[in-house]
Formats: C-alpha cells, sequence, structure tokens
C-alpha cells in the first residue's frame, strides 16, 4: 500500500498510525478504567469490618440445645452435643457422602470425626451448602418428613438436603459439600469466639 | 419561509419546517404509514403491542414508586407499608406495578408462543428472535432483582438461592457470588445495587433492545399466520399485494386489544392482586430475616419452569447448568428447526407433536416449581426436564424429513 492514495491525495499511513495508536491507548485507557467500576462492587470496607469476631457466652445452653447466633450477617450455630448424639455419628458414615470431610469447608483443626475442636460443641455456619438456605435443627429421632431412620440432624426445607449433627451431608440430596464450620476457638470452658483460629491472634 | 414555492395551509407548513430539520414524515411512513403487514394477522398478533403497553405501564408505575420506596434494608419494607397504606393511590399505583410485572410474562410468553407457532424465528428473522430472547433475558434479570426491593422474606431468600447459583460455577463462582452481593450475605449494599440495575442499568437496555427489536422486524417485515413472504408479490406500485398498512389498519386493531386487554387487567389489580400467591407471595408480607428461612421457597411463577429443572438435577453445578441450558437453547432455534416451511399450519405431524410436548412440559414443570421436592415431585420434573430438552434434541433431526403440506403462494 502506498503512502499517499493517488487519487484523493490521502495520507493512509498516517491515519492508519493514528486509528493503531488511538486504538491502543484508548483500550489501554479503559481497562485502568474499568478497574474502580468493577471493584466498586466488592464487599466495602464497612461490610468487611462487620465479619469481626463474635463471642459467644454458652452458659445457658442445655445439652441438645442449639442457639443462633449472626457472625458477619450469616447464622451460625452452637448445638450442645449429648454423648448419645456423638455416639452415633460413627455409625452414619456409610450413608454420607463426605464422611471425612475432604471436599468441605473446616479448619483443619477441625476436620476430625466429631468437626469440633471440643466434641461436645458443634460450631457451624447455618447456610445450606447447596443454594443458601438455613437448614432446620431437627434433633428428634424418625421424622415421617425427613425419615423413618433419621437419626437426628438438619433438614433444609427448600430443597430437601439432610445433614447430620456433625453438619455432615448424606448422600443423594442436592448440597455437595458438608456445611461449612467457621475457624472459632474457646477463650473458656463456656464462652467461644467465633472468626478466630485456635493459639494465635489472626482474624480468619 | 422564502423556499416554498406553493401556498400551504399553516399544519402542513409547521411540519414541512419540522421535516427539514428532523426526518418525521419518512420515519413516520416507513413504522407506521406505509410499514405493511400482511393482512391475515390473527389473534396471536395482539402481543406484541401489548408487550410494549406492559413496558409503558411498567415505567409509569415505577418511577413513581421511586418517589416513594427507600432502597435501604432498614427502611425497605417499612416504605413499601407506607406506599400501600399513607400514600394517595399508592396501592394502586403498587399492584399496578406488581401485576404488570406478571402481565408482563403472561404477554410475552404468548408472544412467543407465536413465534413458535408460525416460525417467525426463521430466515431471515433470526435476528429478530435473538434480540427478542435477549429482550427476555433481560426482561427476567429485571424482574428478579426488582422482586429483591420490598425487602419481604421470599424477596431475600428468593435472592439468597439465585445469587448462590453463581457460587456453583467452579473455581471463580464462590468470588463471583461475593461480587454480585457485595457482602459476605445478601444485604443492604445487594439491595441498593439492585435498586440502581432495577430502576436505571436495565430499563435502559431494555428500551434499547426493543428499538432494535423493532428495526430488525421492519427491516425483514412481518411473518404472519401462514408464513409466507408477503414481499414476493407487490403491484405496480411496488407495495405487497397482501399487506395492508400498519396505520391506520393495525392501529386500529391494536388500540381495540390494549382497551381488551386493561379490562381483565384492571379487575385483578382491584380484585385479585396477590393472584392467589402467585403474584405477590404470602411470605413477602414478613420482613426479611437473614437467619430464618421460609418454610418452603417458590420463585414468582414466571420462573417456576427454569427453578423445577434446576432442582430435578441432583448435582448443584449441573442443576445450574441446565437451568442455563433451558434457557439458552432457545436462542439456537432458529437453527435447530430446519424445516423449511415456516407455519404449524402446513407443517407435519412430529412437528405439532413436539411442541405441543414442549408446552405441556413447560406448563408441568412450571406447576412443580411452585410445589414442594417431595421425592415423587422430584422423579416427575425430571422426566418432563428430560421432554422438554428432547424438544430441542430432536427438533433438528425430524424437522428435515418432516411430511409437510403444501404451502400457498399467498395468504389467504
Amino acid at each position: 500500500m502506498s503512502a499517499t492514495d493517488k487519487n484523493t491525495g490521502v495520507d493512509l499511513k498516517r491515519r492508519k498510525i493514528l486509528t493503531g495508536a488511538t486504538g491502543v491507548v484508548g483500550a489501554a485507557g479503559a481497562t485502568f478504567l474499568a478497574v474502580p467500576f468493577v471493584s466498586s462492587w466488592q464487599p466495602s470496607e464497612k461490610a468487611k469490618a462487620a465479619g469481626a469476631p463474635v463471642d459467644i457466652d454458652l452458659q445457658a445452653l442445655q445439652p441438645g440445645q442449639m442457639l443462633t447466633v449472626s457472625w458477619r450477617g450469616k447464622p451460625v450455630w452452637v448445638v450442645r452435643r449429648t454423648p448419645e448424639m456423638l455416639d452415633k455419628l460413627a455409625s452414619l458414615d456409610g450413608q454420607l457422602r463426605d464422611p471425612a470431610s475432604q471436599e468441605s469447608i473446616q479448619p483443619g483443626y477441625c476436620q476430625n470425626a466429631t468437626r469440633a475442636v471440643n466434641p461436645e460443641y458443634l460450631v457451624v455456619v447455618g447456610i445450606c451448602t447447596h443454594l443458601g438456605c438455613a437448614p432446620l435443627y431437627r434433633p428428634a429421632i424418625g421424622s415421617p418428613d425427613v425419615g423413618a431412620d433419621w437419626q437426628g440432624g438438619f433438614f433444609c426445607p427448600c430443597h430437601g438436603s439432610r445433614f447430620d449433627l456433625a453438619g455432615r451431608v448424606f448422600q443423594s440430596v442436592p448440597a455437595p459439600t458438608n456445611l461449612e464450620i467457621p475457624p472459632h476457638r474457646f477463650i473458656n470452658d463456656h464462652l467461644v469466639r467465633i472468626g478466630e483460629d485456635p493459639q494465635q491472634e489472626g482474624v480468619a | 419561509m422564502s423556499y416554498q414555492d406553493q401556498p400551504q395551509t399553516k399544519r402542513a407548513s409547521l411540519l414541512s419546517w419540522l421535516d427539514r430539520r428532523y426526518p418525521i414524515v419518512s420515519t413516520w411512513n416507513e413504522h407506521v404509514g406505509e410499514y405493511y403487514a400482511p393482512k391475515n394477522f390473527n389473534f396471536w398478533y395482539f402481543f406484541g403491542s401489548l408487550a410494549l403497553l406492559v413496558l409503558v405501564n411498567q415505567f409509569i408505575t415505577g418511577i413513581w414508586l421511586t418517589m416513594s420506596y427507600k432502597p435501604s434494608a432498614a427502611e425497605a419494607f417499612n416504605s413499601i407499608e407506607y406506599i400501600m397504606r399513607d400514600v394517595e393511590w399508592g396501592w394502586l399505583i403498587r399492584y399496578m406495578h406488581s401485576t404488570g410485572a406478571s402481565a408482563f410474562f403472561i404477554v410475552i410468553y404468548l408472544h412467543m408462543m407465536r413465534g413458535l407457532l408460525y416460525g417467525s424465528y426463521k430466515e431471515p428473522r433470526e435476528l429478530v428472535w435473538i434480540l427478542g430472547m435477549f429482550l427476555f433475558l433481560v426482561l427476567m434479570a429485571e424482574a428478579f432483582m426488582g422482586y429483591l426491593l420490598p425487602w419481604g422474606q421470599m424477596s431475600y431468600w428468593g435472592a439468597q438461592v439465585i445469587i448462590s447459583l453463581f457460587g456453583a460455577i467452579p473455581v471463580i463462582g464462590p468470588d463471583l457470588a461475593l461480587w454480585v452481593r457485595g457482602d459476605f450475605v445478601i444485604s443492604d449494599a445487594t439491595l441498593n445495587r439492585f435498586f440502581a440495575l432495577h430502576v436505571i442499568a436495565l430499563p435502559l437496555v431494555l428500551i434499547i433492545l426493543v428499538f432494535m427489536h423493532i428495526v430488525a422486524l421492519h427491516k425483514v417485515g412481518s411473518n404472519n399466520p401462514d408464513g409466507v413472504e408477503i414481499k414476493k408479490y407487490k403491484n405496480e406500485a411496488g407495495l405487497p399485494i397482501d399487506g395492508i398498512p400498519f396505520h391506520p389498519y393495525y392501529s386500529v386493531k391494536d388500540s381495540f386489544g390494549a382497551v381488551f386487554f386493561m379490562i381483565p387487567f384492571a379487575l385483578i389489580v382491584f380484585y385479585w392482586p396477590e393472584g392467589g400467591g402467585f403474584f405477590l407471595e404470602p411470605p413477602n408480607f414478613e420482613p426479611a430475616n437473614p437467619l430464618k428461612t421460609p418454610e418452603h421457597i417458590a420463585p414468582v411463577w414466571y420462573f417456576t419452569p427454569y427453578y423445577a429443572i434446576l432442582r430435578a438435577v441432583p448435582d448443584k453445578f449441573l442443576g445450574v447448568v441446565a437451568m442455563g441450558a433451558a434457557i439458552a437453547v432457545l436462542f439456537a432455534m432458529p437453527w435447530l428447526d430446519r424445516c423449511k416451511v415456516k407455519s404449524i399450519r402446513y407443517r407435519g405431524t412430529s412437528f405439532k407433536l413436539l411442541l405441543t410436548m414442549f408446552v405441556v412440559s413447560f406448563v408441568v414443570l412450571g406447576y412443580l416449581g411452585t410445589q414442594p421436592a417431595t421425592p415423587e415431585l422430584t422423579k416427575l420434573a425430571q422426566i418432563f426436564t428430560v421432554l422438554y430438552f428432547a424438544f430441542f434434541l430432536v427438533l433438528p433431526f425430524t424437522s428435515v424429513h418432516e411430511q409437510t403440506k403444501p404451502v400457498p403462494e399467498r395468504v389467504h
């Protein structure tokens, strides 16, 4: 291609350089410009600050009872499990999707048989891992709607997912993984702090 | 007025003054006065103009609602109650908007059904169909975001479930869901941004798409119940013999249709605004509670067919994929249907059976989506999900060998 078109006298090379330079600089500018608009949708500093740790006093919690607190706007449950409840957990392994919690979210110190720091207290995020509903606490054994051989656990009314009393998901329900265990540590025997790992200051 | 060569009436001279500065006459003629549409439009052809009517209803009532609504988690629910109880005629404007949303989907589903019946998606109208499908997608997003705004229990948990769908996408899912919510759960930030999208961003996109949909339609010309091209036979003036100008023929017909439609619409707005729990669901009369899910979550009726498909698949990610595919596959209709004959009037039995199966599946899935997911109903949803997709899988093969009837040369 000649630099100048013979018929019109237009300098095509100059036009090409100008178009190319405008395109490259413009695209770079547009990319940088997109950053604030896209990032502006991320959780704000205020929302992140609301993720501060929460302390729960467990003194009033009787064996078999559950209490709910809000941490980062999510429901967190604490269940005080009875020795009978704990005894049954191992017998359910065969019916569970992820009995050893290998695919599920929990701190390393809770990836154990009872999914807890202190087996008596289950601390778990009360949000179904399927689509985020809040499952119901159904400790009674054998209920008509959940199943005759029900050994107690959590039942999600939205899409029928079932979890045992360690928040472990049963097979052939929509939820893919066990309920999430949040980072938590016991400050003393009856005070638990949600949002902090044991033996360290770091916030999860 | 120096360059006028003949005296004119005042009105004509004003028009001519305007037309020299803005293409009023040519635009009017191209799209209304001399837009030739087939003369055999039937009942099904009301729904395009009705969709436009409902869109206008949503815009006007929506603008009025923003004057009293407060887009914050602390105030949203109460501001709706304020509109319903204290604002003069607020209840009517709100019910016109909420009932209008359901009316919009009724009209749009019938409008899409018309396209399927008469092959309106086929060459040369593929883009009209695809632009329409984009309109449908944006309309669903618009309706979903609007439903969060009253900040009731179903608003909250419905949004929680739908946004969690993004979380099912491998690798980027959880971060994407966090980004959409702007918080670790549905919160004030989510409500506020949904409000912005619902009242500004998506309505703008809707208007642009409606404009493009009509421009594309007027470029290729309207299809008709016989599925024949009226442009094939033209008179000496170059006008289609079987065409009639949109105005006054269809402007009068559509105005009649619009007024006819508004009578039952008004009756529903006045006497049945909750639509038996289908237009406004009972849990939404309770303020959002992030710690307690309602016993039974179901989306508004117009989303239930897709919701039933989501629940039918016993795997989180594949369920989301199936739901997305159920909508996405409609985009491909112009290429999945390989039969040259457009209208169902002249198509073979295989197409009639397949289309019936598709419509039945859609309606049954829509019903199942409103019901709790018991094992029996889930099995049923699985069967009808298969039938829904079977329509799109079988059609490309049967449509090639279809035993069609002879198509007339002209409309009758």
